[in-house]
């Protein structure tokens, strides 16, 4: 023992020394976002285009880079372009059109192009971000005065308004306990310097020395190592991800997701050298269970104890360690990200835990769905053997530790944990009974500690800068942060990481930037197959695992999906149950009949053959399910009905008394009419039909047969005089 | 493709199994064996479930419970391009049934079918975790996003005549 910080260490000044020797800190990095969602979006061709034109000028200042993704999907292919000691510029939907301007412009001719970067269309560059933390947590309301605070100090040092860009943050996790409301953070880019005030006066001090004199303030300055500080530096200035408070993702967008100098160079691997040279596990399960770390796979079972179950309920010598990244929720990607853009923090995290329970093998249970994600984990896994950090004698620790992929193959199912130790046994992923839980007796018998993917991403973190500094994030009863999947109907879709005991309002305006135009914010949906819709009229919930549950949705794995008024609730709860029932694994009978007979009842629904009665047994049946079923599937698959009766009863009522669909969703129920009075008799429509229903001579009313109408809607869209009425 | 999928299996996959023989747990391998044969062969045929239970010496009625059980298994080949409609949530909720429809239309074929040239078969995915752009939609490995029902007579003819060239 007592090797593993040695060892550390000299890998780390290695790969310094080899950055140093390249000169890539002076030099001008291209970034481009390389992960499926990137690359679906055309992030390949870009990248290949830059190549093209790095080699044409034989420039060797020029560095291209890849990484993962920012979150910021809807905006991909992101590029950024960071001159060394200046504010980074990130552009937003790049195409290999732009490519050539942004290469001629910017990374040659030194001159950023304002209409083409990253969600603010401005005319103006700065020199400047300052970054405020303005979380409600902490009760700075008056977020705003202290902006108005600084703009006024700036003015009164004729300092111009266009060369400093104020953004404010959410909770930074920087102050001690007793500070806490008490003091204000502020970060200054491009010089990455923290400062922390009290008072008007403070304020001054820093504006004064800082943006006059350009001497950095040493009195107000704060000195302290500041996880999310890489992160800031490069996105600080844009409002989608300022909001966010970026642990687990840290490293995503930042760092080569496939160089682990880079991940080394960002404090990775520093956590698990300081684990393996104090060699006590127990210290760190307690660190753990202190942190108030809780499960993100969606049960939110406190992880420390789960890991202290796992060596007190057996002395049995063999344990096992596995990562959970079945990521079954349909509408769900935050595992796919994380392991796309940062693979060495889950196998950090998860060789730490092993450390913890005394595990020899530790297992990454992944959908096949996702190839790039598995070719990067096979690709860390590779590089960190050939650095001795997995295998034998881990990081001269005396230790051996290995990870192995195991694929799954298209069951939902196989993340429930039972089920997922079968499949990795390479049997069929049927769940079984509870207890013996996996702790107990998980993989071939032995214990077996199963988190998901963020948890273990959480692990390095929680290592490296202590319990209490974690669970100063987030609220009481949920720590920490939580990724969400933001999607559906907000514009800005992507991936969010938000401290606990942020409002949905917040995730979803704030950070979402709301919905299209015209269109109101109906519900959300959160914890997909397994929980529930969220009404609008509940937007102030905050997220964590109690409160959520308490209004009938639950925290889940991390989708989120907006629903608006063009969304219909029968249908989409009809979606999820249809979904659970095809997914249901069939060995009990309350899972596998009764979601049947549920989605019978809603097929019934959707077509305007309901009764009211039927409302009242999906209640029944659907109670009767969640109290019955072996596993975790069946239990909460009536979740999404369930909650959707509960929240929108009237739409249901609609379909079955008035026979109509509000939201136009439900096929069956919407019927297209031509008004006589309006209609022209231009024709448009009856030649556009698919089945040629409409009937009408040129300059006559047209009419629909409404026994042949398949309403495909192309007449409605159609026609240029509003005669088509869509009821 | 069907051609080959009754011959014997190739030395790759073979050794492939040989190497998960040496392992510890070694029928836990079973999956990922299956998993490289669809990926060589693009389904699994019976013939070959029965070299992987000779091989393995793993039952065929363990065998076939377990091709059955994963969706991700086909037991049928499929067209030269096999589109793939995602209708996870997302999608869904961004009108993949539309899109779903015109490919119907377009190709004459239902969910699980391939048309009678052996072209193109349809197949429906579960999040791809592309959410952010959807409507998604698959062609072999390609990923079209944010597809509308209008794109798909396009996307059609442009796969073809890349299958032309
Ligand atoms: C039907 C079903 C599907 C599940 N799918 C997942 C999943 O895709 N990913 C995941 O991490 N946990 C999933 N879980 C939860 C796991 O059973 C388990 O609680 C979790 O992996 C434990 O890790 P955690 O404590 O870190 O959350 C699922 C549970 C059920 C009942
Ligand atoms: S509840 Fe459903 S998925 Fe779970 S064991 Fe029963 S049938 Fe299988
Ligand atoms: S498109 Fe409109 S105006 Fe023209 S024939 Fe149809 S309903 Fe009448
Ligand atoms: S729902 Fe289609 S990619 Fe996720």
């Amino acid at each position: 023992m007592g090797q593993a910080l040695a060892f550390y260490k000299t890998l780390y000044r290695q790969f310094d020394q080899e950055r140093t020797a390249r000169g890539d800190k002076q030099k001008i990095i291209v970034q481009v976002g390389s992960a499926t969602c990137e690359n679906a979006a055309g992030a390949d061709q870009v990248r290949q285009e830059f190549d093209k034109l790095i080699r044409a000028s034989g420039r060797q200042d020029i560095l291209l880079k890849q990484t993962g993704c920012t979150g910021r999907c809807a905006r991909e292919p992101i590029v950024g372009v960071f001159f060394p000691g200046q504010i980074p510029i990130k552009y937003e939907q790049v195409t290999p059109n732009k490519v050539q301007e942004i290469f001629q412009h910017h990374v040659i001719g030194g001159k950023p192009i304002p209409n083409l970067i990253l969600d603010k269309k401005t005319d103006t560059l700065y020199s400047y971000v300052v970054t405020m933390c303005s979380s409600h947590r902490c009760s700075h309301e008056n977020a705003q005065d202290s902006e108005e605070m600084l703009k006024r100090l700036l003015c009164s040092h004729n300092i111009a308004e266009d060369l400093v860009r104020i953004f404010h943050s959410g909770c930074l996790g920087l102050c001690p306990k007793e500070k806490v409301g008490k003091q204000h953070v502020m970060m200054v880019f491009p010089e990455r310097t923290l400062y922390r005030f009290e008072t008007e006066e403070d304020l001054d001090e820093i504006v004064k020395s800082h943006f006059v004199d350009h001497q950095v303030n040493v009195k107000h300055r704060y000195h302290t190592d500041f996880i999310t500080e890489q992160f800031f530096s490069m996105y600080g200035d844009v409002a989608f991800f300022n909001k966010q408070t970026r642990l687990t993702l840290r490293n995503s967008g930042l760092i080569d997701p496939e160089s682990l100098p880079e991940y080394v160079l960002n404090k990775g691997y520093e956590a698990l050298a300081q684990v393996l040279e104090t060699n006590d596990p127990d210290a760190v399960r307690q660190t753990i269970l202190k942190s108030g770390l809780r499960g993100r796979g969606g049960g939110g079972f406190p992880t420390g104890q789960k890991w202290i179950n796992a060596v007190t309920y057996t002395d049995d010598p063999i344990r096992y360690v596995v990562c959970n990244a079945d990521e079954g929720d349909p509408g769900a990607f935050m595992d796919r990200s994380a392991l796309e853009g940062d693979p060495f923090i889950v196998l950090e995290g998860m060789t730490i835990g092993a450390v913890a329970v005394g595990a020899r093998q530790g297992y990454i249970y992944i959908r096949a769905e996702y190839p790039l994600a598995i070719e990067r984990l096979e690709k860390a896994i590779a590089t960190a053997h050939k650095h001795r950090l997995l295998g034998k004698n881990i990081l001269d620790s005396g230790l051996n530790f290995d990870i192995e992929i195991r694929l799954g193959a298209g069951a939902f199912v196989c993340g429930e944990e039972t089920a997922l130790i079968y499949s990795i046994e390479g049997k069929r992923g049927q769940p079984r009974i509870r207890p013996p839980y996996p702790t107990q007796s998980g993989l071939w018998g032995h214990p077996t500690v199963i988190n998901n993917v963020e948890t273990w991403a959480n692990v390095p973190t929680i290592m490296l800068y202590g319990a209490d500094w974690f669970s100063r994030i987030g609220t009481k009863n949920s720590r920490g942060t939580k990724v969400f999947a933001l999607a559906g109907k907000v514009l800005n879709t992507g991936l969010v990481e938000v401290p606990m005991g942020t409002r949905l309002r917040d995730i979803i305006f704030d950070i979402g930037g709301g919905l299209r135009e015209g269109h109101t914010l109906k519900a959300v949906q959160t914890g997909g197959p397994s929980g529930g819709c969220i009404p609008a009229d509940r937007l102030d919930t905050m997220v964590e695992y109690e409160t959520l549950s308490e209004i009938g949705s639950i925290m889940g794995s991390g989708g989120m999906i907006v629903l608006d008024d063009e969304d219909c609730m029968v249908a989409t709860s009809k979606f999820f149950l249809e979904f659970t029932q095809s997914e249901s694994c069939g060995k009990c009978v309350p899972c596998r009949e009764g979601t049947l007979r549920m989605l019978e009842i809603l097929e019934r629904i959707t077509q305007g053959k309901g009764e009211m009665a039927d409302l009242d047994k999906l209640r029944r049946l659907g109670k009767l399910i969640q109290k019955t079923s072996l596993c975790g599937l069946g239990q909460t698959a009536p979740n999404p009905v369930l909650s959707a009766l509960e929240n929108f009863t009237e739409e249901f009522i609609i379909h079955i008394r008035d026979k109509r669909c509000p939201a136009h969703k439900c096929t069956q129920l919407i019927r297209y009419e031509i008004d006589i009075d309006k209609c022209t008799g231009c024709t448009l429509c009856a030649r556009r039909c698919p089945v040629s229903c409409i009937a009408g001579a040129a300059r006559q009313p047209h009419v629909i047969d409404q026994s042949r109408c398949i309403k495909c809607s192309e007449c409605y869209n159609v026609c240029k005089f509003d005669a088509v009425r869509r009821t | 493709m069907s051609a080959e999928s009754n011959q014997h299996l190739d030395s790759e996959t073979i050794a492939f199994m040989d190497a998960c023989l040496q392992k510890e747990h070694p029928k836990s391998y079973l999956i990922a064996v299956l998993h490289k044969i669809q990926q060589r062969y693009g389904y699994l045929s019976q013939a070959h479930m029965d070299q992987v239970a000779q091989h393995m010496q793993i039952p065929t009625s363990i065998i076939s419970g377990v091709s059955t059980f994963y969706h991700f298994f086909r037991l049928q080949p499929r067209g030269k391009f096999s589109i793939s409609i995602c209708l996870g949530t997302a999608c869904f909720v961004k009108g993949a049934d539309k899109v779903l429809d015109a490919f119907r239309t377009e190709l004459g074929i239902e969910l699980g079918e391939t048309t009678p040239d052996g072209l193109f078969s349809l197949e429906s995915s579960r999040c791809l975790g592309v959410c952010a752009l959807a409507p998604v939609v698959t062609i072999n490995d390609k990923i079209y996003s944010k597809v509308t029902a209008k794109q798909v007579p396009e996307l059609l003819n442009s796969v073809k005549a890349a299958a032309i060239d």
